[in-house]
């Protein structure tokens, strides 16, 4: 090998998704035995760009140069064939095989598999990687840290000499983390080269000699750790000096209307998502949370909805405990909610109408029979009040995400909820229904209402909250006022870099 | 051992041989991520082909491979429709089921006209390796088809569990994505499944036709394909346990035509539903905590 020699390089990829430019141009290259970062926000373009260097994705154009030569890769073969290993975010490996069988599998090598001299094969090659597996398991009895280590045992085996890694501490636990960078560490020394790609800022300065920033699917800039700072990363990486945008009327608040403390919630598979989160939103205040998503929103979403139900901690509304309560009794209690999946907050073959009426059945029924008229009638009003573009009797899935989005702020807001709670409420909205929403959020804080506000688009934040509070690995880092909010600082805390120190600033 | 009880066994295996096949092909095309419910239709095709090329060549086991090629045809079909096409499993192998019956009725009425009688055939013989040897004499004097089930068997768990392509079909009806990555050919792994397992429920067809019964009638599988299906899920997909389903299913239908002639004062209707009052009975035991392949019915596309 030719030391200098680029390992990989990128040249001008450009990649659209329908009318979204995942990737802009980008410029990307790998040096042998380097630990390259590529660092960006959501949806900034990293996973699309190694989906494309894995032959998952084809570029719309742009050229691939491995060791030198142009590349032509058009399936996962030919990166495989090419010395490229990658492990995706969602893993693939199959649950019910063994271990042993999941690496095997697709390895030339005959009609008859034999088991035992493929485990003794598996076997001998972890131990020279140094790589810690029990050929013999059943991937489904596997943990998380566990399934990633035969992940990237599998891209080995296949005599990988550059491996991507995308977001591989998303869902490690510090432990684990700190397991993985030793691995890489050695099979680094050892000449492998590694793709790490990750929104958090101390990882990467932990692991890492160069750093490539994407940003809005374009490169911001390749630096050298030694070079940079942390702080100018997370310029980088958000794109603005300051935001410099305050809440125009910011009004005298109140009594905090929901007030969550301590909550620690379990995700699916059992793993503490929301570990002792604490915050309360007042009367008349909107509070953003920002984040990088899959830190807790999802979670505390569900927590806030009562279908994810809470270890510890409770969560009160108006001074009542409301902690176990149902989605209906939360509904009756003056929780309004703009779910995070708005395809899941309506029932596509019902109707405009029966989708309006269906969180206040009670309201709409007579005698135990549905009082169609009452149906319609609230459909009709709520329909001009809120400029949705359809019919009471159109089925709701025929709508365009705008109005569906109006017809579940119709129903949540209509009955004037002391407490509002919007999940990513403009995710995939045009600029005009994106405006609309933000306005009628707006609205309820004026009226009174305590407004929660999830997203993680931070210019949703910041145009707004009147408090920001930053949600990292499931607890509430630090909250500001959105007048003292800038780049670098929220940058910081959104990547787990720094904690405020007081923890919760009013 | 008494008459009745050697008997009731040898009916057993006789019973159950159509079942062993069928639902060893089901298997195959089950364990790579697709429901073949063309079973009961492919069973009736290669009941009629069989019967025919057996019928027009004079050798039945002509007569049994033209019936296990019809069968990998008609997985050809399933395998454009339900794998390249990615259409519906239920509406897809329903319809085959549909075609392939309309399809041989219609051909047997151009070929056999509208007899009053079924046609038959002089069917195979039973080989009785034992000779005369008391109780396992009788018990084991079976047709060859019933031993080359028997034999299968463990010839699918080996495909299945030994070979590179057993751990690829596994690895594809559990998470196509995983075995797509790993460089193996989704489609051309469900494609070789369905072939082989369709033909294996060609040659169940065959045995009806050229074996059991040496006729060719409008019911000879009589739904026997849908038992297959529920059998799998007694079997939990793995081939041995899938056996034991087939020979207690085949016990108690053996056990309820001798009762039917045993003089009990019943309607025979109540003993011809015996055999699948005890399937579903079985079902709800066993399919409390059957593990589907995860990938079952669900078509693969790469994004
Ligand atoms: N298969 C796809 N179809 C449509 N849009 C996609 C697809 N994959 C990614 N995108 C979009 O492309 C953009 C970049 O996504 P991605 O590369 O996943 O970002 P990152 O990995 O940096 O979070 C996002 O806006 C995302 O919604
Ligand atoms: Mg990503």
């Amino acid at each position: 090998m030719i030391p200098l020699m680029h390992a990989i390089e990128m040249r001008s990829v450009t990649k659209r998704f329908g009318a979204l430019l995942a990737n802009d141009n980008v410029n990307f290259d790998l040096a042998p035995g380097e630990i390259h970062a590529l660092l960006g926000e959501n949806g900034a373009g990293k996973t699309t760009l190694m989906r494309i260097l894995y032959g998952l994705y084809r570029a719309d154009s742009g050229e691939i140069v491995v060791g030198g030569q142009p590349a032509h890769i058009a399936s996962p073969k030919d990166a495989i064939g090419l010395g490229i290993g990658m492990v995706t975010q969602h893993f693939t490996l199959v649950p019910t095989l063994t271990v042993t069988e999941n690496v095997s599998l697709g390895q030339a090598g005959g009609l008859a598999f034999d088991p035992k001299a493929a485990r003794q094969k598996v076997a001998d090659s972890a131990a020279r990687f140094g790589i810690e597996i029990n050929p013999d398991a059943l991937v489904r009895h596997l943990s998380v840290g566990e399934r990633q280590r035969v992940e990237i045992f599998k891209a080995l085996y296949r005599n990988a000499r550059v491996l991507i890694l995308d977001e591989p501490t998303a869902v490690l636990v510090p432990q684990e983390v700190d397991v993985l960078f030793e691995t890489l560490r050695r099979l680094q020394s050892e000449g492998l080269s590694v793709i790490f790609i990750s929104h958090k800022l101390n990882e990467v300065m932990a692991v890492c000699q160069r750093i490539t920033v994407l940003r809005g699917g374009r490169a911001a800039g390749t630096v050298n750790k030694s070079a940079t700072t942390q702080k100018e990363l997370a310029r980088m990486m958000v794109g603005r000096e300051t935001f410099g945008v305050t809440k125009e009327g910011a009004r005298a608040q109140g009594e905090p209307l929901l007030r969550v403390d301590g909550l620690l919630v379990l995700d699916k598979k059992g793993w503490p998502a929301l570990k002792g989160l604490s915050f309360d939103v007042r009367a008349g205040e909107v509070l953003g949370i920002a984040g990088v998503s899959g830190n807790g929103q999802t979670e505390l979403t569900q927590a806030l909805a009562g279908t994810l139900k809470p270890k510890a901690g409770n969560l009160r509304v108006g001074g009542r405990n409301l902690t176990h309560a149902s989605p209906s009794q939360l509904a009756a209690a003056g929780v309004g909610r703009i779910p995070e999946d708005r395809h899941e907050g309506v029932v596509g073959e019902l109707t405009v109408a029966e989708n309006l009426a269906l969180e206040n059945l009670q309201d709409f029924t007579a005698n135990g029979m549905l009082d169609h008229r009452r149906i319609r009638e609230n459909a009709e009003k709520l329909i001009a009040e809120y400029q949705i573009k359809a019919a009471p009797t159109t089925r709701i899935r025929a709508l365009s995400g705008g109005n569906m989005q109006k017809a579940i702020l119709a129903r949540a807001l209509s009955r004037k909820p002391q407490v509002v709670i919007a999940a990513q409420p403009t995710r995939g909205l045009d600029v005009g229904a994106t405006d609309y929403v933000r306005g009628k959020l707006l609205e309820q804080r004026d009226r009174g209402a305590a407004v929660l506000l999830i997203s993680e688009d931070l210019d949703e934040i910041l145009a707004l909250s009147d408090r920001i509070a930053v949600i990292y690995e499931g607890r509430i880092v630090g909250i500001l006022r959105a007048g003292e909010a800038d780049a670098e600082l929220l940058g910081l805390l959104m990547s787990g870099a720094k904690e405020m120190a007081d923890g919760i600033k009013d | 051992m008494d008459i009745f009880l050697i008997g009731l066994i040898a009916a057993t295996l006789r019973v159950a041989t159509p079942l062993i096949l069928g639902t060893l092909g089901e298997l195959f095309c089950e364990r790579a991520g697709i429901l073949n419910l063309g079973i009961e239709g492919i069973m009736f095709f290669g009941a009629f082909v069989g019967f025919v090329v057996a019928g027009a060549s004079g050798s039945l086991w002509l007569g049994v491979l033209a019936a296990i090629l019809a069968g990998a045809l008609a997985g050809l079909l399933m395998a454009f429709l339900a794998v390249q096409l990615g259409v519906n499993q239920h509406v897809s192998g329903l319809g085959i089921t549909l075609l392939l019956t309309g399809f041989s009725l219609f051909s047997f009425r151009l070929v056999f006209g509208e007899p009053r009688v079924p046609p038959s055939i002089d069917p195979f013989s039973r080989l009785s390796p034992l000779g005369e040897t008391p109780i396992l004499g009788p018990i084991f004097e079976q047709y060859a088809l019933t031993y080359i089930a028997l034999a299968i068997v463990p010839l699918v768990w080996w495909a299945l569990y030994r070979t590179s392509f057993g751990l690829q079909i596994r690895a594809v009806g559990e998470n196509p994505e995983a075995a797509d990555a790993a460089g193996v050919s989704v489609y051309r792994v469900r494609y070789a499944a369905l072939m082989i397992g369709s033909g294996l429920m060609g040659a169940a067809g065959a045995f009806l036709s050229l074996a059991q019964l040496g006729a060719f009638t409008y019911g000879i599988i009589a739904g026997r394909g849908w038992v297959c299906i529920a059998l799998i899920i007694f079997g939990n997909w793995e081939p041995i346990k899938v056996l034991w389903g087939a020979l207690l299913f085949g016990g108690v239908f053996a056990l309820q035509l001798r009762l039917q002639t045993s003089g009990l004062q019943l309607p025979y209707e109540v003993f011809l539903a015996l055999p699948y009052l005890v399937t579903i009975a079985a079902l709800t035991v066993a399919g409390r905590n059957a593990s589907y392949p995860a990938a079952l019915l669900k078509p693969y596309k790469r994004e």
